[in-house]
């Protein structure tokens, strides 16, 4: 059944609102503009008053526009034919392809998953970068944000570890998406031959805002659709900081009270909600989720990385095109370090992060002028070679060679006594 | 019954018309349709409307469709089989939803909390005839290792005479197990089970007690230094990724307690996925039977609707008031308060009240009073004693502990455990930061530690603690006037109070051995310690006094890591002893 209504009572930023009757929450609802038609979806009904989100933005709304409410809400079309495609945040396609007409109608935005249906994620996923493999684990069915601030280069890293994760199913959700880089993920994922096992959900820079609102969704909801029918998917968002402006923006117009930094009060549970979908279902697939979230003044208290850094499992932070080893975390890699890896993983990692900590307060030292002690000396010549063999990104080196290259970068700066590691594993490793 | 009519909807908030009267803080379900009805509880009324917070998601909720009142206030059924469940903020059991719904929760499924078939066997312990009133017991069942009691409704205030009472044998949780009789004729006839509304203390109790005995944990810096009271409060406040979940965690498996309730209120699912996979295989090595059978979750998490949320922790504390009840001694652990609190700031938000500080409302201080104050140590009707100790995680914006829900936790609480980013950027594990930390147990508790740890208990801990403060001051004029310009002494104090972190405050939570560590071994360890403290040092020059201590506490922490009767662990003691001597 479809409802038509004529007349708009209100028009504030993306937000419309209209005189209806017999419309639910969250029903979808066609803006005819001048023959060209906006989706717009319901966000708070107040008795006949409903007030919808206008994806395609209002500019150009006229008071008298035809608005046709369709009795149902926000779907994907899933099939498997998705592999390859590329859509918009609304499921219409931009690669010059047909729509997809047949497959399952799923809802997106859907309920959470039973947390007694899921297991305790078990599987390393490598990225043969020791900063990652070595230090911070990444772990299958995790959701890991890469913080940054604008220029670093958080889309090449991004790609380099999409292209050599073992993943069936590569999904990316780019948000405010500069086209430039649209067309690098683009090229980046064909030449790899990635484009058959990958599906893109593309919002650009160029794009209304408030569209960029649908791209998690429907990111999310063909990654769970996909990991039902028992394949990992690895899905990729970039940039969360542009959703999560236009959650604000909405907010903003629907006058709710800000609660910080004009952030509205659920942007926690707003981001949850995408974030936990990640998930490793017993007897299926799994969801991996990493996402960029690029830090404004590269301040991590702002709202948006904050709120974000409760709810991931862990972050990489990507400062001066290197991730940070100290406030990178990978809260997960205890469920595989040393478990599906080496032995002396554990430790090794431990001990390093220290010392490498401890490198740091001695060049702070230095640099105010002071004379670095015999033992100085020797942290500061670990700390080059740490630097040098670890922290590089360009490198690519297997976890089990990266191992090896630490106990050398110990065997080569330090004596065995002074290194709190476990008798065995010196005597077993020390070079 | 009575009903109303939906008028408007905003976010999880659905206002509605009613006939004749409504009662704050009801239930209401709105119905969508015979098959799906949503469970809402009101939450303010005004003239002739009703708000109501809606525990589901508000999607397809329209202008018109009907609502029905319950008459009763959101709250919980308690009775035997609670432990080794997993519920949801609502008390839905989540293992047998998911046998009925599969991977995902399905909106508007409600379940009865407990199994109904189950057998229990069932032993009174009252006869006919004796006089009985709400909170007191008429029997127990065996619910693994412990006696769970049954008891007189707590509702029922006047003394009743018993009419009859079951037999000894195997009964189900709706099976009438007794019939009573108050002074006026009303019968009352007792099962198994009871409903409590959930915003509401249990109170039927003797006296609230002073609480003085240590509640172990295993954490060196938390038993040792900002000891934790059965039957008091603690928070943990901390920036993500500084470990309160692992902290939580630890202590949530390692406590010395009978029963863990454990609120995972608003935080990831993958953490309470690890307590359920993990505990059924965890032995406790006390009783020998797995960790899950003296532990019960309320999981709300992050992504699970928002009002149940304010909820759960509610369910979680008064399924540890009912336990309680039975002489046990309880520990609730909510992680996170401030994931509650922000659902009360999303509702009062809703409800256009004016805002406090960072738009949390504000009552939000009464709130947190409330709940915090639910925790104590009582002496029982039957002069047992029983224990609900509370401890929250907060999560502050920004990892400022200056903002509202850590200001208000810190006013109620009796120990605070402040994680700082900078010690666990360090990897100083567990990141509880010495320097910033308090407990008001140590004193409240003194009389008992000195009679069961050492006659100087508390003031050497001062002492210790003193010599932390001491180490960070010099280590801050030695970033100023470096290592040449600080004199020996302090020098040596600086290394000292280095060597007391490192060994003693720090502890590997993923060590089999370290992880726990017990009462006893914490009071030798730290006699250990205290000598090395004390001893008046001589070195040749700084180095020769770094490389000893880096020695030191190389052998120590491997110390750390060995079982203590095992071969290595004397070897090393043997070698730390030497240390001390100046042999080696």
């Amino acid at each position: 059944m479809i409802k038509t209504f004529h007349h708009i009572e209100r028009i504030t930023g993306s937000v419309i609102e209209v005189k209806a009757s017999d419309v639910c929450m969250g029903e979808l609802a066609r803006l005819e503009v001048k023959g060209e038609i906006r989706l717009a979806q319901v966000i708070r009904i107040d008795r006949e008053k409903v007030i919808l989100q206008v994806f395609g933005g209002t500019r150009g709304v006229s008071t008298s526009d035809k608005i046709q409410f369709l009795s149902r809400q926000m779907e994907l079309i899933y099939s498997t034919d998705l592999l390859g495609r590329i859509f918009r945040g609304d499921g219409s396609p931009i690669d010059g392809k047909p729509s997809l007409t047949d497959g399952k109608q799923t809802a997106i935005g859907g309920p959470s998953v039973n947390p007694a249906r899921r297991i305790i994620p078990r599987n390393m996923i490598r990225t043969n970068i020791p900063m990652i493999d070595v230090f911070n684990s990444l772990v299958e069915s995790q959701k890991l944000p890469i913080f940054s601030i604008p220029g670093e280069p958080y889309n090449p890293l991004l790609a380099r570890i999409a292209l050599a994760a073992e993943a069936d199913v590569i999904i990316l959700g780019g948000m405010g998406l500069k086209y430039d880089d649209y067309l690098f993920f683009r090229k980046k994922f064909e030449e790899g031959g990635n484009l058959s096992r990958s599906v893109m959900f593309i919002h650009t820079a160029a794009d209304p805002v408030v569209e960029c609102l649908l791209i998690p969704d429907i990111s999310l909801a063909a990654a769970e659709q996909f990991a039902l029918e028992g394949k990992r998917v690895l899905v990729l968002l970039t940039d969360m900081t542009a959703f999560s402006d236009s959650l604000k923006e909405i907010a903003i117009f629907m006058e709710q009270i800000p609660s910080n930094r004009g952030y509205p009060g659920d942007l926690y549970s707003q981001l949850a909600r995408r974030y936990e979908k990640a998930v490793d279902f017993e007897g299926a697939g799994s969801i991996t989720v990493l996402a960029v979230t690029t830090m404004p003044g590269n301040d991590v208290t702002h709202p948006i990385p904050d709120n974000t850094g409760y709810i991931t499992e862990g972050q990489f932070y990507l400062h001066g095109g290197k991730i940070d080893p100290f406030g990178s975390l990978s809260r997960l890699k205890q469920l595989v370090v040393s478990k599906v890896t080496r032995e002396d993983h554990k430790e090794l990692m431990k001990v390093m992060i220290q010392l490498y900590a401890e490198t740091k307060q001695v060049q702070d030292k230095i640099s105010m002028g002071f004379e670095p002690s015999t033992w100085d000396h020797k942290l500061l010549k670990y700390g080059e070679m740490f630097e040098l063999e670890m922290m590089d990104l360009t490198k690519v080196v297997p976890l089990e060679e990266a191992l090896d290259k630490c106990w050398e970068i110990l065997g080569k700066c330090f004596s065995k006594e002074h290194i709190p590691l476990k008798k065995a594993l010196v005597d077993k490793y020390w070079r | 019954m009575r009903s109303g009519k939906v008028i408007a909807i905003n976010g999880n908030m659905v206002t509605s018309t009613f006939e004749e009267k409504v009662i704050q803080n009801e239930v209401a379900y709105i119905v969508l349709n015979e098959n799906l009805r949503l469970k809402a509880e009101v939450i303010r009324i005004h003239n002739e409307f009703c708000d109501m917070q809606v525990f589901e998601e508000t999607n397809q909720i329209k202008v018109g469709d009907s609502v029905e009142f319950s008459n009763e206030l959101l709250s919980v059924v308690l009775g035997p089989g609670m432990l080794g469940t997993v519920f949801d903020g609502l008390q839905n059991p989540l293992y047998r939803l998911a046998e009925e719904t599969g991977f995902f929760l399905q909106r508007g499924k409600y379940i009865f909390p407990l199994d109904p078939d189950r057998v229990w066997k069932f032993a009174p312990s009252v006869n006919t005839g004796e006089t009985l009133k709400g909170g007191m017991e008429i029997g127990f069942v065996n619910e693994g290792i412990f006696d769970h009691k049954i008891f007189v409704p707590f509702n029922i205030k006047e003394k009743c005479k018993i009419l009859h009472i079951a037999a000894k044998g195997d009964y189900k949780i709706k099976d009438r197990l007794a019939i009573l009789s108050n002074d006026s004729g009303k019968e009352y006839e007792i099962n198994m089970t009871q409903t409590w509304p959930v915003k509401i203390p249990i109170k039927t109790y003797k006296e609230k007690l002073l609480p003085d005995t240590p509640l172990m944990t295993g954490y060196r810096i938390i038993d040792t230094f900002f000891p934790i009271a059965r039957g008091g409060t603690f928070c943990i406040p901390g920036p993500f990724g500084a470990g309160k979940t692992v902290v939580q965690q630890t202590i949530s498996r390692n406590a010395l307690v009978d029963i863990v309730v454990v609120a995972a209120c608003g935080e990831r699912a993958g953490e309470v996925v690890e307590v359920l996979r993990e505990f059924p295989e965890i032995k406790d090595p006390r009783t020998g039977r797995s960790l899950m059978e003296r532990t019960c979750i309320i999981c709300n998490t992050s992504s699970m609707p928002v009002a149940a949320r304010e909820a759960s922790v509610y369910t979680a504390v008064t399924i540890a008031e009912y336990y309680r009840q039975m002489g046990l001694n309880v520990l609730l652990l909510a992680d996170s308060t401030s994931r509650w609190a922000q659902a009360l700031r999303e509702m009062s938000g809703r409800l256009e009240e004016i805002p406090g500080e960072e738009a949390f409302p504000a009552y939000l201080q009464s709130v947190i009073s409330a709940f915090y104050e639910r925790s104590g140590l009582v002496e029982l009707y039957d002069k047992k004693t029983g224990s609900v100790t509370i401890g929250g995680t907060v999560s502050p914006a920004g990892g400022n502990f200056e903002e509202p829900v850590t200001m208000s936790t810190l006013s109620v609480v009796g120990a605070f455990l402040g994680l700082s980013r900078q010690r666990s950027d360090a990897r100083k594990y567990p990141a509880i930061d010495p320097l910033i930390s308090w407990s008001k147990y140590q004193e409240q508790m003194e009389e008992n530690l000195l009679k069961t740890r050492s006659r100087t208990w508390v003031k050497d801990i001062l002492k210790l603690h003193d010599l932390l403060f001491r180490g960070e001051e010099i280590y801050q004029q030695m970033m100023v006037v470096g290592e040449e310009g600080t004199a020996m002494n302090d020098f040596i104090i600086y290394l000292k109070s280095y060597f007391l972190d490192s060994v003693f405050l720090q502890q590997d939570a993923y060590d089999d051995v370290d992880s726990f560590c017990s009462e006893e071994r914490q009071v030798k360890m730290l006699y250990v310690v205290k000598k090395f403290v004390d001893k008046d040092f001589t070195f040749k020059n700084k180095d020769e006094a770094r490389a000893f201590f880096m020695k030191l506490i190389g052998t120590f922490s491997r110390w750390n890591t060995e079982p203590r009767e095992s071969e290595e662990a004397r070897e090393l003691e043997v070698e730390i002893n030497k240390m001390l001597e100046g042999v080696l």
